[in-house]
């Protein structure tokens, strides 16, 4: 009889657990593709009807299709130059051919990967200014009060103010004849950097001092040196409002980057959406859309991947971390 | 045999918004080696003050602690303190929690080696050795002020210093520890001063039981020298006339010549108060 309860109960909470965290939001997705269909149909614009879901679908094929195609493209120019090469050096044995880069355009995808480095470059600058930063303004209240007033102002001020002023700055002071860095990939970067610290700042300022009383009191009987302290004491307990920070940063970085792109050019999302806008063909819109669902899909991945490394790196298995 | 903690006329105050409050005014105890020293009294009578002021954590506005002769001021590791609520550090284990103090105060006189049966040996004291590598949120609530117990006294101190140790404890747990305590007191023979508000804790656990008296301007009433034989078994002595005695001399000093007659508004005022005093001292 027992373990006969025992398994329908399991199976009930198997179920329950199924319902909940399978069907509800399969659910949530299927009204909203509805409602987006019905929606959509209803809306015209000088470039035709807003994209619904299944011409978002087709765009979405298309833009696969264009990229395997780029590629392709890419195989046969590298083969057809090795070719020639090798042909001009069978008639003349000195002759050294040199490679030439491919110079295609950048297909949806490069683009993706461009705004993913750009944006992970921009935060992590952004945390290694931040992090330190942090700890330093919570451990030492004269250093916050004379902070303070320059983080509240910094804080609200939109990507776009700063990216004309971050703009000039890079041009006029990364001058080289081999730039290692395009401008407009370290006016992205920037600009996402400028933005996207404070979070991070203020929440790992606040988690380092509202560090348990008891637990300065033990760092202070046994006499910690500076530097032990705050290894073993400030930064672990202020590790989970640190990443509370970090993801906050991390999402409006990816949101400033698309913003940042836009207007730098750099050749990532933001430069995807800004040209189909500027292309205004009966396409556009449709794969605009594409971009905007891909924006909020790897947004959703970052908050993710920053999860779980909070995940891992906590002290405190029992909190609940969403 | 010679004074060892001699805690000498201290006074403190807190700065309040309504101007200075005094929270304790002209204590003074000697105390000798190996003795275990118990401070009673009602809650907000300025006990654990007393033991932060011993502890370096609170600075006395007058007066001063002298141990073996000479003035200490701030904290460290030859007054170690076991503290209410525990207190470790909850993301290292108990063996890293302990590890933390020993590698601080031995560091430069012994080895690794040497550190790391210390810290074993500290652990079996208070038979935690099994738990070594659980952290502190894995382990009950005596078995943390175990590992708090251990971390005090790995760190050898001169004085070891208790703010209620087992308050937070059930009354089953805090008898294991208590009788694990003298067990471990009879090998060490640590000097003591422990902060509790049960009287028979401190009738059990002392030689010398301080019973202060209410608050604001706290002070020490009386003094009881508490002549039990050892090792104390619990279970014989709640029969023994003279234990009896002891006990009844903490009650009456409790709830007859320093009853607590406040009215329910006066004590959550007096409360606020004190909690003011400490936010402002922090």
């Amino acid at each position: 009889m027992i373990p006969n309860v025992t398994m329908t109960s399991l199976k009930d909470k198997i179920s329950a657990f199924s319902f909940k965290d399978i069907l509800l939001p399969i659910f949530g997705i299927l009204v909203f593709i509805a409602l987006w269909q019905v929606g959509a149909s209803r809306v015209h614009t000088s470039l035709g009807e807003f994209p619904g879901p299944v011409v978002v679908y087709e765009q979405w094929n298309g833009l696969v299709a264009e990229h395997q195609n780029e590629r392709l493209k890419e195989e046969k120019f590298y083969v057809r130059q090795e070719e020639r090469i090798a042909e001009r050096q069978a008639q003349d044995p000195n002759y050294v051919g040199t490679l030439r880069d491919y110079t295609g355009k950048p297909t949806f995808f490069d683009q993706i990967f461009t705004s993913l480095y750009t944006v992970l470059a921009g935060f992590g600058l952004a945390s290694l200014i931040a992090i330190p930063l942090g700890i330093l303004i919570g451990l030492n209240r004269s250093v916050y009060s004379a902070l303070n007033p320059v983080i509240q102002v910094f804080k609200p001020v939109s990507p776009l103010a700063w990216l004309p002023l971050v703009t000039m700055v890079v041009s006029a002071s990364y001058v080289s004849d081999d730039p290692m860095f395009s401008k407009s990939f370290l006016t992205s970067m920037f600009t996402v950097t400028l933005c996207c610290m404070w979070p991070t700042l203020i929440n790992t300022a606040v988690g380092v001092a509202a560090v348990e009383k008891d637990l300065l009191n033990v760092s202070k009987v046994l006499r910690l040196g500076w530097m032990t302290h705050v290894l073993k004491i400030v930064i672990p307990s202020a590790i989970p409002l640190m990443f509370t920070g970090l993801r906050l940063s991390l999402g409006i970085a990816w949101m400033v980057l698309i913003a940042a792109e836009m207007l730098a050019q750099n050749p990532g999302l933001g430069k995807f959406v800004w040209d189909e806008f500027q292309n205004g063909s009966s396409n556009s819109l449709g794969r605009i859309m594409v971009a905007v669902l891909m924006i909020g899909f790897i947004g959703y991945v970052l908050d993710r991947v920053m999860l779980t490394i909070q995940r891992f790196v906590s002290w405190d298995k029992t909190q609940v971390l969403r | 045999m010679a004074t060892h903690l001699d805690i000498s006329h201290i006074s403190i105050e807190f700065p309040t918004p309504k101007g200075p409050f005094k929270a304790l005014d002209n204590v003074s105890l000697k105390i000798e080696k190996g003795e275990f020293v118990s401070l009673i009294g009602h809650s907000g009578c300025g006990k654990s003050t007393v033991l932060n002021i011993v502890a370096g954590l609170y600075d006395a506005t007058e007066g001063g602690i002298l141990l073996d002769g000479r003035e200490v001021k701030g904290p460290g590791p030859e007054r170690a303190v076991v503290f209410q609520n525990h207190s470790l550090l909850p993301w290292l284990t108990a063996y890293q929690n302990v590890e933390l103090a020993v590698k601080q105060v031995f560091r430069k006189t012994k080895t690794k080696k040497e550190m790391h049966d210390w810290i074993m040996h500290n652990l079996e004291l208070v038979h935690m050795t099994h738990a070594a590598d659980k952290r502190p949120d894995e382990i009950s609530g005596g078995m943390k002020q175990r590992v708090g117990i251990a971390r005090a006294l790995a760190m050898e101190p001169s004085v070891l210093l208790m703010d209620e140790p087992f308050g937070a404890l059930d009354a089953l747990t805090r008898a294991h520890l208590q009788d694990s305590l003298m067990e471990i007191q009879k090998d060490l023979n640590n000097t003591v001063i422990m902060i509790t508000h049960d009287v028979d804790e401190a009738v059990l656990l002392s030689d010398r039981i301080v019973m202060m008296t209410n608050g604001p301007a706290a002070t020490i009433g009386e003094v009881l020298q508490v002549d039990l034989e050892r090792p104390r078994e619990r279970l014989a002595l709640a029969n023994d006339p003279k234990y009896i005695d002891y006990r009844k001399q903490v009650l009456t000093f409790l709830y007859e010549k320093q009853r607590k007659v406040e009215p329910i508004q006066a004590v959550t005022k007096s409360k606020k108060m004190a909690t003011s005093a400490k936010v402002a001292n922090a």
